[in-house]
């Protein structure tokens, strides 16, 4: 297996988990156990778009039990007697050593995952930005001999490119550094907000620099959040930013 | 045939609830943070050679920059 795997550096890691259930994109070899005529596979594929239901494999990293996935786009790229290549747009958590299982046994002939490459996690794309090990080992020496930063710059993203795609909302100096020290996100803090927010969606929250503050559960849908006067709007789950970054604006409680 | 939109398909787009300037004392835009707050707040997009586990590649690249902390997003172990 092969292909984009985002790595969080330092104070970074704590917003991985943004990435954890972001989906993803592969591009696949299957191999069949027999040979079949190619518009039989493309239309068995195009049956497992949707929601498909995944018992996790044998080799798995949670509980064995029959779970749902869904498969946004799943495409035939080509097929030459045995091998079937294709791509697959999934939700977090798909195994697709077990898609191929489960394509073969539709099929009827059998078959097993021969190579997988992950081509998008979520934000990262293949296509994008992409960098190997002997890439960054090469270009973290040539930084240490120039101590040239966009060498650094070049192939380390900031953290927020991470929360690319979830629903952001945009708060006031004022707001940033109570929640930095873990308190929800109240009304009159909020100054703008995508649409499409539903309660209970993790947001991230932004500061009007578009630094990113903290992961937290919207607690009302947009249209809510934006006649709001008091009250809570989100409740704060991942902290991001350090304390002090931006100046203490609420009153203590002595 | 039920299919839905991939994350990466869905449009937003940002509504304004409130106008507010930001004070340029505090804080940096995520490109223009210092280098060493770049490295401590970054990510890297890497890709994962076949053989070692999603696990030991992060290890390397711990030790590769010198830095105390690193994790990934998603293990890539089909």
């Amino acid at each position: 297996m092969t292909g984009v795997l985002p790595i969080a550096l330092e104070e970074a890691t704590k917003a991985v988990q943004a990435l954890l259930h972001s989906g993803k994109e592969y591009v696949c070899v299957m191999g069949l156990h027999a040979e079949t005529p190619e518009d039989r596979i493309k239309t068995v594929l195009e049956e497992f778009q949707g929601t498909i239901y995944q018992r996790p494999p044998v080799r798995a990293s949670v509980k064995r039990r029959l779970r749902t996935r869904r498969i946004y786009h799943l495409d035939l790229l080509e097929a030459d007697g045995r091998n079937v290549l294709f791509r697959v747009d999934c939700e977090a958590g798909t195994y697709i050593r077990k898609l191929c299982y489960d394509l073969g046994e539709a099929l009827g002939c059998g078959a097993h995952m021969r190579e997988l490459r992950r081509t998008r996690a979520g934000p990262f794309i293949e296509g994008k930005g992409l960098t190997t090990l002997h890439e960054v080992s090469h270009l973290y020496g040539l930084w240490q001999d120039t101590q040239d930063e966009n060498v650094l710059r070049k192939f380390i993203a900031p953290m927020e490119k991470a929360l690319e795609l979830l629903p952001k909302v945009y708060i006031r100096d004022s707001a940033v550094d109570a929640l930095c020290h873990g308190a929800h996100l109240a009304a009159p803090g909020v100054l703008s907000l995508d649409t499409g927010i539903e309660t209970n969606d993790t947001v991230a929250v932004f500061t009007q620099k578009g630094e990113a503050v903290a992961l937290a559960k919207a607690l009302a849908p947009t249209e809510q959040i934006l006649k709001m006067n008091h009250g809570f709007v989100a409740r704060s789950q991942r902290v991001l930013m350090p304390r002090g970054v931006y100046p203490k604006a609420w009153r203590g409680s002595l | 045939m039920q299919t839905e939109k991939a994350p990466w398909e869905i449009q937003r787009k940002a509504v304004v609830k409130a106008e507010e300037e930001t004070n340029p004392r505090y804080g940096h835009r995520p490109e223009e943070r210092p280098i060493q707050e770049h490295v401590r707040f970054g990510v890297i997009n890497l890709d994962k050679p076949a053989g070692p586990s999603s696990h030991e590649v992060t290890a390397w690249i711990k030790r590769i920059l010198k830095i105390g902390r690193a994790g990934h997003g998603g293990t890539l172990e089909a």
